[in-house]
């Protein structure tokens, strides 16, 4: 049976990995490299590597830090934050990532998602929606540009639709109202979304505990659900919380 | 020498590194040549079955052919397995190697495509690719295709339908889902295969 996987995530700034409620207030929670190969030793199913570096000099570092971060991982690494071009998508490639999650760049010039797509097979290609629900709706959500400062003029579930016939091979879906808060995943806005493709959906944003997941993959009918600050002080390894949902009946791997 | 053909189609970067980390140095190669002087021949591949194209007009179906024939072990994975068959509808106009007479064809309607994710195997006791991994092991899936259930199958995975999820026969094998990103199954399979002596 194919089970619901458990994503970690690196938010990296510099080469290291920090922590912080919306990216403020960051405190180092490590090398990228050896966070990522405890997250893959506790049973995460995949490794997301958000690279959220606001200078450029800073980024020079960036496939570097991929590339260590690769060497030791035998599990689906996907890297997304500043991939604007192919070329940038190849070079992330090159350095090891098996996926590239792009998001502002594919609402600026949606053709991307194709062009990435054709040359690398469309499972590689991840489409980040960061979306905040501006009615009672889910329907209604709109989607946000650049880390979420900028409204793009969509409605997220038109995006996911328009994002799988461009060929993206996943949705990426995070929920702005629920990030950071630890308060559970939007639900409604995930199952909106799930319902409206066929591809996979990730979700994001609002993770807090283990009945939050088990919300997530029944009510929001997620296919993956991604965490990166709980994890990353012990508060709940991967291998915790997988014993506790396959106790709740959900379908998840453990070590075979 | 171990050869990875290089076919152009996707990222190779992974499943070189994983050949590495099972202690081989295979050697990257799109040139029939260099197929034709391996003692192993592994063709990976992710993308589109058309990108199988590539390996008729190169020659390397040739030589790949002409390994197998002279009993050298070969592994296909994902479109590599799915090029064993006669061919596959994602791209009707393109024959595979037909090791096996069946055709590759889209899941059926009524889930969600691709399968992308960890899924178990069923395994046959009589695996020597399986060797040392348990029964309903996880190993990691992202593709729209599958093969249909063969008389050489050896390891099954369902998505709402049972599918192949690894193939033997002899000295050609081939497995649907990814080792180089399975974890340490997946290294262990990839360990088994370049343990084998060419028959």
């Amino acid at each position: 049976m194919l089970t619901k996987r458990i994503i970690a995530c690196l938010d990296v700034n510099a080469g290291r990995v920090v922590k912080g409620v919306q990216f403020v207030d960051l405190v180092d929670a490590g090398d990228p490299a050896e966070v990522a190969a405890r997250h893959a030793a506790a049973g995460a199913d995949e490794i997301v590597f958000l690279d959220i570096t606001a200078t450029h000099e800073a980024r020079g570092t960036l496939i570097d830090t991929v590339k260590r971060t690769a060497q030791r991982l035998f599990v689906p690494f996907t890297v997304g934050g500043g991939i604007r071009t192919l070329d940038d998508a190849a070079a992330v490639f090159d350095a090891g990532a098996d996926k590239i999650s792009i998001n502002s760049a594919a609402l600026t010039r949606p053709e991307l998602i194709g062009e990435i797509g054709v040359k690398f097979g469309a499972q590689a290609v991840i489409v980040a929606i960061d979306a905040r629900r501006t009615g009672r709706e889910p329907e209604e959500a709109e989607v946000f540009a650049a880390g979420g400062r900028t409204a793009a003029g969509r409605r997220a579930v038109e995006w996911a639709r328009e994002a799988e016939s461009r060929g993206a091979g996943e949705i990426l879906l995070t929920s702005m109202d629920a990030d950071g808060t630890r308060a559970g995943f939007d639900c409604g806005l995930t199952a909106a979304v799930s319902g409206a493709v066929q591809i996979p959906v990730i979700a994001s944003g609002g993770a807090g505990n283990a009945q939050h997941f088990t919300e997530v993959f029944r009510e929001g009918k997620a296919d993956a659900a991604l965490a990166a600050s709980i994890f990353h002080f012990g508060i709940a390894d991967v291998r915790a919380l997988k014993e506790e949902l396959q106790r709740e009946g959900i379908p998840v791997r453990l070590p075979c | 020498m171990i050869a990875v053909v290089d076919y152009k189609a996707g990222n190779l970067t992974s499943v070189m590194k994983a050949l590495h980390a099972a202690g081989v140095g295979p050697q990257l190669t799109d040139d029939p040549a260099a197929v034709l002087g391996a003692d192993k021949v592994i063709l990976p591949g992710v993308g589109h079955f058309a990108a199988t194209q590539f390996l008729e007009t190169s020659g390397l179906k040739a030589a790949i052919g002409e390994r197998i024939a002279a009993g050298v072990p070969f592994l296909g994975i994902c479109v590599g397995l799915q090029w064993l068959f006669a061919g596959s509808t994602e791209a009707p106009e393109v024959s595979g190697l037909a090791a096996f007479p069946e055709t590759c064809d889209r899941f059926s309607p009524g889930r969600k495509v691709p399968h992308v994710g960890w899924n178990s195997l069923a395994i046959r006791p009589d695996s020597r690719l399986f060797s040392g991994i348990s029964n309903n092991c996880y190993v990691y899936f992202t593709h729209s295709y599958r093969a249909p259930v063969a008389n050489a199958t050896t390891a099954v995975t369902d998505y709402g339908e049972p599918f192949t999820a690894a193939i033997e026969r002899g000295n050609i094998t081939g497995v649907q889902f990814h080792p180089e990103k399975s974890g340490e199954a997946g290294l262990q399979i990839l360990r088994n295969f370049l343990e084998w002596k060419p028959c």
